[in-house]
């Protein structure tokens, strides 16, 4: 599937080096960046000719739409109101009247233009500075008209790294269990949908439960805890095949996978005799290796970036709380001494924040800290929410929430949320059904 | 060990609000939690099915804690006399854990309390090649509930019969 959806990138123009507008992306957005998206235009020949394949009356504004709904709950930027816009999308991307912009107080502009060309889908964009009066970026894709969603938050991506000096994360996809019925009784499926909700689909049926899948970083694999035949095991699926594979050998429970950085192994709990120790498997030899050896419950493993360190949770202490070691289960530290319980560890892809889930007083708390244990912060409070999974770019994190029900049992849901590093730009993430364990993949295209 | 000071507290408001006779329908809900839980373990027999007469199929456990209580030993001495008349029965010891906790480190819980309720009926002549463990966490609530009391039906161990 990555290779069928290969992207042609040209650039048009080279970029200017001096930084003009930037977003500063490491505190608060309080004020987001007030931008323009002007709708890419369109001639009416490519407009028909996408409407017969796409059944999408403008394919143009379809994409703009995508690019200011991105730039939108980025929560960074500020999309204006395209009824004030006075010049026309096809003028604008030519050549911008910058007065008319400015006088709408948008500090930038995209402009762009869709052709529908040999049956492909081309389209350019460009980025200007409205107050330097100047062009920051421009460019083109060819692809085919199918991919028009991703070609949006390829261009997201773009506009994003230029402003902010920082990879997006936009044209990623999310995996999680999708959750029906009964809270005693719960239905879950894996499903994959865009970053943004769209293209929601089930990998599984039902028939069995499922929990935790998570992308390898490496490829679009997927590696998560299925109850088929009632045996909870770590499974392998690849995503373009469909193919699915139970990982190793174990004589027991297999739970908490994940993969290293490199995608080359899978690090897990495997449970027996009431403790839980950790392991790793090389995918290629399937050389099984013992990482942690102690009668406690050791899980929720997590690689750092460099593959170097691992970081887990271990009850060894006598309660839940967060430790670090080397990735052969030498040097281990305990890191989480606040008050309260600490689990699902996961490392930020920038290599210098863990984020975690804590239980305090009978609340959950979404947060971070330092690998070294230090500078924790809380993000989030609530009745009960886990399971913190990175943006590629280390600036969002995405977990889930469940409510508390009355007093009848009544009234359960479970939902994905995100929020920003900064603790700002909470929002819910909207899913067809019910939602859990969500892990967010790395950047489809570069 | 936090959930034990929240049941403390509540205990605590409804002692309250028995003195104040004004509460009268909450006098209900505290002698019926009082008589269900012990510290906060399960004592009551809501949920509890029988593998055979006078042989409960569950054990109840405390929160975060896989340790057996007295009543549970006496749950599992009585399983294990079960399943020595029955040579031919199997059983799957099925783990479970309360909705307050992460869901991996729930796994390793319930996986922990079935082993615990395995190890005891070992001791009592059972042999492993008959007992298989098998962990869901907090997947499978018995009781819905978002209450201590919910809780405390909810972790439990069950022995399901295998064949």
């Amino acid at each position: 599937m990555t290779k069928k959806i290969l992207i042609l990138l040209f650039i048009l123009i080279p970029i200017k080096a001096n930084a003009l507008i930037e977003v500063d992306i490491t505190r608060g957005n309080l004020n987001p960046l007030p931008l323009a998206v002007s709708p890419l235009s369109i001639d009416e020949e490519s407009r028909k000719g996408f409407e017969k394949i796409l059944k999408k009356e403008n394919i143009g504004s379809e994409i703009s739409n995508i690019v200011e709904n991105n730039l939108r709950t980025s929560g960074l930027f500020n999309p204006l109101d395209k009824k004030a816009f006075l010049q026309a999308p096809d003028i604008a991307n030519l050549k911008p009247r910058f007065e008319d912009w400015n006088l709408i107080k948008a500090q930038a502009l995209i402009t762009g233009k869709v052709n529908y060309i040999d049956d492909k889908l081309r389209v350019e964009f460009r980025l200007w500075d409205v107050l330097a009066a100047k062009e920051m970026m421009a460019l083109a894709f060819t692809t085919v008209p199918n991919n028009w969603r991703r070609v949006g938050h390829i261009i997201s991506d773009k506009v994003y790294e230029r402003l902010t000096g920082e990879k997006g994360y936009f044209d990623t996809r999310i995996i999680y269990v999708s959750e029906e019925g009964p809270k005693t009784q719960r239905i879950k499926k894996l499903a994959i949908m865009d970053q943004d909700g769209a293209n929601n689909k089930f990998l599984t049926l039902g028939n069995e439960l499922v929990l935790t899948p998570r992308f390898n970083p490496a490829s679009q694999m997927v590696t998560y805890l299925s109850y088929f035949k009632n045996m909870p095991r770590v499974y392998l699926l690849d995503i373009e095949t469909g193919t699915q594979e139970v990982v190793g050998d174990f004589p027991g429970m297999t739970f908490a996978p994940r993969f290293s950085p490199d995608g080359k192994k899978i690090i897990m709990s495997f449970a027996k005799d009431g403790k839980s120790d950790i392991y790793t498997m090389d995918l290629e030899n399937r050389i099984v290796e013992k990482i942690t050896n102690h009668p406690s419950i050791d899980t929720s493993p997590s690689y750092s970036p460099d593959g170097k360190y691992i970081t887990f949770n271990s009850d060894r202490s006598g309660y839940q709380q967060i430790y670090v070691m080397k990735n052969d289960g030498s040097d281990v530290k305990r890191i989480s001494f606040g008050n309260g319980l600490y689990g699902t560890p996961v490392w930020s892809p920038r290599g210098d924040l863990i984020a975690f889930t804590k239980l305090h007083k009978g609340k959950f708390y979404i947060g971070v800290m330092r690998t070294d244990g230090s500078g924790e912060r809380l993000l989030t409070e609530n009745y009960y929410q886990e399971a913190p999974s990175w943006s590629p770019n280390g600036r969002v994190l995405i977990f889930y929430r469940e409510t508390k029900t009355n007093s009848k049992g009544e009234g359960f849901s479970a939902k994905l949320w995100s929020i920003d590093l900064t603790g700002y730009n909470e929002r819910q993430i909207k899913t067809p059904t019910d939602a859990s364990d969500p892990s967010w993949s790395s950047l489809l295209s570069n | 060990m936090k959930l034990n000071k929240i049941f403390k507290n509540t205990l605590l408001v409804l002692a309250a609000c028995l003195v104040l006779s004004a509460c009268a329908t909450k006098k209900e809900v505290a002698t019926d939690v009082q008589g269900q839980m012990q510290g906060d373990v399960y004592t009551g027999t809501d949920t509890v099915e029988y593998l055979a007469d006078g042989v409960p199929d569950r054990v109840f456990f405390a929160t975060n804690e896989s340790i057996l209580t007295t009543a549970s030993r006496e749950t599992l001495r009585a399983q294990a006399a079960w399943l020595r008349k029955n040579p031919n029965i199997n059983v799957v010891l099925e783990g479970h854990a309360d909705e307050r906790g992460t869901r991996e480190y729930n796994l390793a819980l319930g996986e922990r309390r079935a082993n615990a309720a395995k190890d005891y009926l070992m001791t009592y002549g059972i042999s492993s090649d008959r007992i298989t463990v098998l962990s869901y966490g907090k997947e499978r609530p018995v009781d819905s509930g978002s209450n201590p009391l919910a809780w405390s039906k909810n972790r439990r161990s069950v022995t399901v019969k295998a064949n």
